[in-house]
């Protein structure tokens, strides 16, 4: 291990001294071009005092794929998975680290989870530490926050985001502001996690996205996973971090297959991923929208465009470091995301991106997001209500006009 | 008569099954299950392996369908005598029939007896259950109850006089505060609503610490965040007070969870009103802990009014206490006004929570003497004959002296010596507390999260401008 961290000396020096992202160099790749990474992750610190929040003394890192330039020290070849698998690997890891992380849900014990992200848990740890609760999501929300403010590291599962509106008072009221109010004695290290998103005919009520309620809520943070690989970094940043945090999956996405490492990361839970680096437009997206984004991308290339794809990852606060370096690069922005059109996170981040980066951009952000309607059953309409490829194409196309 | 029912139960089951053509496997399974050993009768069957369960469901549903629809049932599916059941065997236990149709009422008969040891004129009741108490508990005791009773007599008026923003008193419930806390120990966790300064004053919080809550100046633990009677201390283990009602309810249940998870020799205890127990989280907590079986005590100042709304327009129950049985959780009813009594129930609630690890609900009766905050005048809904009544003839402070002088324990001499010192202390700790500064600007933006985020850092530091361009328009006693 301390021989990759040698290896990399170098390379991390390099990291810090550059502002903008160097393209050649470090290509973060995205689903597609898993094959082509190396089997030398290693441990970066994302330093630098211009990050946002970074703490220098916590081992939170953004694996780099590096190019084969850099001898591969203790190649190990990884191995493959499915996102939920990947968030089960990560949620076990920090059991077995720290005997005071504990999950709760509905059904996560012996039943493994309605999307199976606790299956075997409850087995191997026991029904008190993998905890079947009853139909009462504000009153389960309201133990977890007890139960950390006491000294667990609760992990609190929605069935789904949805369910998660019945917990708002316990989150907005109670885990967001006990550790201001209190005056900074009592924390609460919760993560707070279950899938939303537009599904395939879940029904308007299954289908919600949480993300635009939450984002105002003070103490919280709030990070959307998109690939079994930052899912596990995500997920294990979020149990290690002191303050509560909401972490976004996505129903259509927990049978994502990837290769990732074997060697144990940690993510940060402040930063953007680059997917693709390019030149023309800035696309900013998270969670499943990433995936229509790339698709958008492929067609894009093909006609000539060299769109710069962020899945921003950090939906509070965002990374606006890395998200402005790409505007001052592209000079061209455009949002896709899930949510509704009113006061979604795109809404958010067109505010912020405006109120700092305004003199770098050359158009109005554009920004596609849903539909203001409940979502409907019936597929054909649930697909038109959220952002396809081509609308995404067309957009691109206006913007570069 | 259970084996009986059980060799016709298995004829009946094997026929039905039979005629309803099920699976081979499954028959043969069956019949071998069956014919080896008598169908589980234990509590939990919907527990046990998941093979049985299908006997075990298979059973209930012929029984039950043959009983409910005897008579348009086909013949071929009935036994040829009809099995006489008199017990079914549920998930939870097992269930008598009847053929009455009777509908429990709403109301019981009688009302939950309520424990009392003193009686009104505060003489120790000849047969009642009680802990024996020293002088030096006792004397501690009274002392507590009656700093606390000159203590919001003395806040009270300040906030009158406009020098701290807002109060609740707990006049009335000062028994509750103080012999409740009385028989925990430190390291149980209190998670208060907002009437239970006395737990905080019992463990060594000082007078000048809760006058520097009031005033929010920079030596408050809570930073002048939070509004006055906010009180909050980690050293003392008692979790701050939060505005919203019953959310600290679910809170106790997983601290105890906590508590059970690292098997600590302590429990964590609830407070909250009549009122609070209408909330949801009241009863997903209370449901949750009975299932959890942690060690929480839920304590219910049953004080006879929310705000302006009386217990009967609260609830039609017979009380709190009765929700206990509904959620399966051991509960008693206490006189709140007389101090053993609540101590003896606490102590007792408190063992029974971490021995059996069992949830302990204590519904204490008693009476709101003040107003429900300075926020609000009660003479406008509710008679001040009840108000004064409660004040004299009940007041818990009064029934406990008359228990320790009785003793010999406690003499007005004590009474009004103490009664000066206190109210000298509170003067000062005022006083005090008035002139120290408030909190900086700069800690409005800390603890939101543990490191300050860039924006957070970005929007302080435009303040700050901001005030430094305009300082007429800023209050000048607050420093940046």
């Amino acid at each position: 291990m301390a021989s990759i961290f040698q290896v990399i000396g170098a390379a991390t020096a390099a990291v810090s001294s550059s502002t903008s992202f160097d393209t050649k160099k470090f290509q973060l790749c995205s689903r597609r071009s898993v094959s082509e990474r190396k089997s030398s992750f290693v441990v970066v610190k994302a330093s630098g005092s211009n990050r946002i929040g970074s703490r220098a003394d916590q081992l939170v890192t953004n694996a780099v794929a590096t190019k084969a330039d850099t001898p591969p020290a203790a190649s190990k070849p990884g191995h493959e998975l499915l996102l939920f698998e990947a968030l089960r690997e990560g949620l076990e890891e920090e059991m077995e680290r720290d005997a005071r992380v504990c999950v709760m849900g509905e059904d996560v014990g012996h039943y493994g989870g309605s999307y199976k992200v606790t299956k075997g848990l409850a087995d191997k740890y026991g029904d008190l530490r993998v905890l079947d609760t009853p139909i009462a999501e504000n009153s389960f929300t309201g133990m977890g926050i007890g139960a950390a403010m006491t000294g667990l590291r609760p992990i609190i599962e929605g069935m789904n985001m949805g369910f998660l509106l019945l917990a708002f008072n316990q989150i907005s009221n109670n885990c967001g502001m006990l550790h201001y109010t209190s005056g900074g004695q009592f924390k609460i290290p919760v993560v707070i996690r279950g899938p939303g998103g537009v599904g395939r005919q879940l029904g308007a009520e299954h289908s919600q996205r949480l993300e635009s309620y939450f984002q105002s809520i003070p103490g919280i943070q709030m990070v959307a996973c998109s690939t079994p690989y930052n899912a596990k970094g995500l997920m294990k940043a979020a149990i290690r971090s002191d303050n509560p945090v909401i972490l976004f999956e996505h129903v259509l996405l927990y049978n994502l297959k990837e290769r990732i490492p074997d060697e144990e990361y940690v993510l940060n839970l402040e930063e953007a991923e680059m997917v693709r680096p390019g030149e023309h437009v800035t696309i900013l997206t998270y969670s499943r929208m990433r995936y229509h984004v790339m698709q958008a991308a492929k067609t894009l290339v093909n006609k000539g465009y060299d769109p710069e794809v962020i899945d921003i990852r950090s939906l509070k606060p965002f990374d606006l470091y890395t998200i402005g370096n790409s505007i001052k690069k592209t000079h061209l922005v455009l949002i896709v995301e899930e949510c509704m059109r009113t006061g979604g996170i795109g809404a958010s981040l067109t505010a912020a991106i405006n109120e700092n980066f305004n003199d770098y951009l050359d158009a109005p952000i554009v920004c596609l997001s849903s539909q203001d309607v409940p979502t409907p059953y019936a597929g054909t309409l649930e697909e038109w209500t959220v952002v396809q490829p081509p609308q995404i194409v067309a957009a691109v196309e206006q913007l570069c006009r | 008569m259970a084996s009986f029912c059980l060799t016709k139960s298995r004829s009946f089951i094997i026929q039905t099954l039979k005629s309803n053509k099920t699976s081979t496997n499954r028959t043969s399974y069956i019949h071998n299950n069956v014919s080896s050993s008598p169908l589980p009768v234990s509590e939990h069957a919907y527990y046990s392996h998941k093979n049985v369960s299908i006997v075990f469901n298979h059973s209930f549903k012929s029984i039950y369908v043959s009983r409910r629809l005897h008579s348009t049932t086909s013949v071929d599916e009935l036994p040829a005598e009809a099995p006489l059941q008199q017990v079914l065997d549920f998930p939870g236990g097992k269930v008598k029939f009847t053929p009455k149709l009777t509908f429990a009422s709403g109301a019981t008969k009688e009302r939950v007896h309520c424990y009392r040891v003193l009686d009104d004129n505060g003489q120790m009741l000849t047969d009642s259950d009680s802990l024996g108490i020293n002088k030096e508990l006792a004397v501690k005791l009274y002392t507590n109850m009656l700093t606390l009773e000159v203590m919001d007599t003395i806040f009270y008026e300040a906030q009158r006089q406009g020098r701290i923003s807002f109060y609740a008193t707990t006049t009335g419930e000062e028994a509750i505060n103080i012999a409740s806390a009385a028989a925990l120990n430190n390291n149980d966790f209190v998670f208060p609503q907002y009437r239970e300064p006395g737990v905080l004053l019992w463990r060594g919080f000082s007078l000048q610490e809760f006058a520097h809550q009031l005033f929010g100046n920079k030596y408050d633990y809570g930073k002048g965040r939070q509004m006055p009677i906010h009180y909050g201390s980690k050293k003392l283990n008692y979790i701050t007070v939060a505005s919203t009602v019953a959310t600290q309810i679910p809170h106790a249940v997983g601290a105890a969870y906590s508590l059970k998870m690292e098997k600590q020799d302590s429990c964590s205890i609830t407070y909250f009103g009549d009122g609070g127990t209408s909330e949801g989280d009241f009863h997903g907590a209370m449901n949750f802990a009975a299932v959890m079986e942690v060690p929480v005590i839920f304590f219910c100042r049953n004080n006879g009014w929310a705000i302006s709304t009386p217990v009967d327009q609260q609830f039609r129950s017979d009380g709190v206490a009765v929700k206990g049985k509904a959620y399966g959780v051991p509960s008693i009813r206490v006189d709140g006004n007389d101090a053993l009594a609540i101590y003896n129930a606490v102590s007792e609630a408190r063992k029974m929570a971490i021995t059996e690890q069992t949830p302990v609900l204590i519904e204490a009766l008693t009476y709101r003497a003040g107003h429900h905050t300075t926020s609000d005048d009660s003479t406008r809904y509710r008679p001040v004959e009840e108000i004064q009544r409660w004040r004299d003839d009940q007041n818990p402070v009064k029934r406990f002296r008359k228990w320790i002088e009785s003793k010999g324990w406690w003499t007005d001499e004590a009474e009004s010596q103490h009664y000066s010192s206190i109210r000298k202390q509170l003067a000062q700790a005022i006083q005090v507390a008035e002139r120290i500064e408030k909190p900086p600007v700069a800690d409005m933006f800390n603890d939101v999260y543990d490191v300050p985020p860039k924006n957070l850092t970005a929007q302080e530091a435009l303040l700050r401008k901001t005030v430094k361009k305009h300082v007429q328009d800023f209050p000048s006693d607050v420093p940046l």
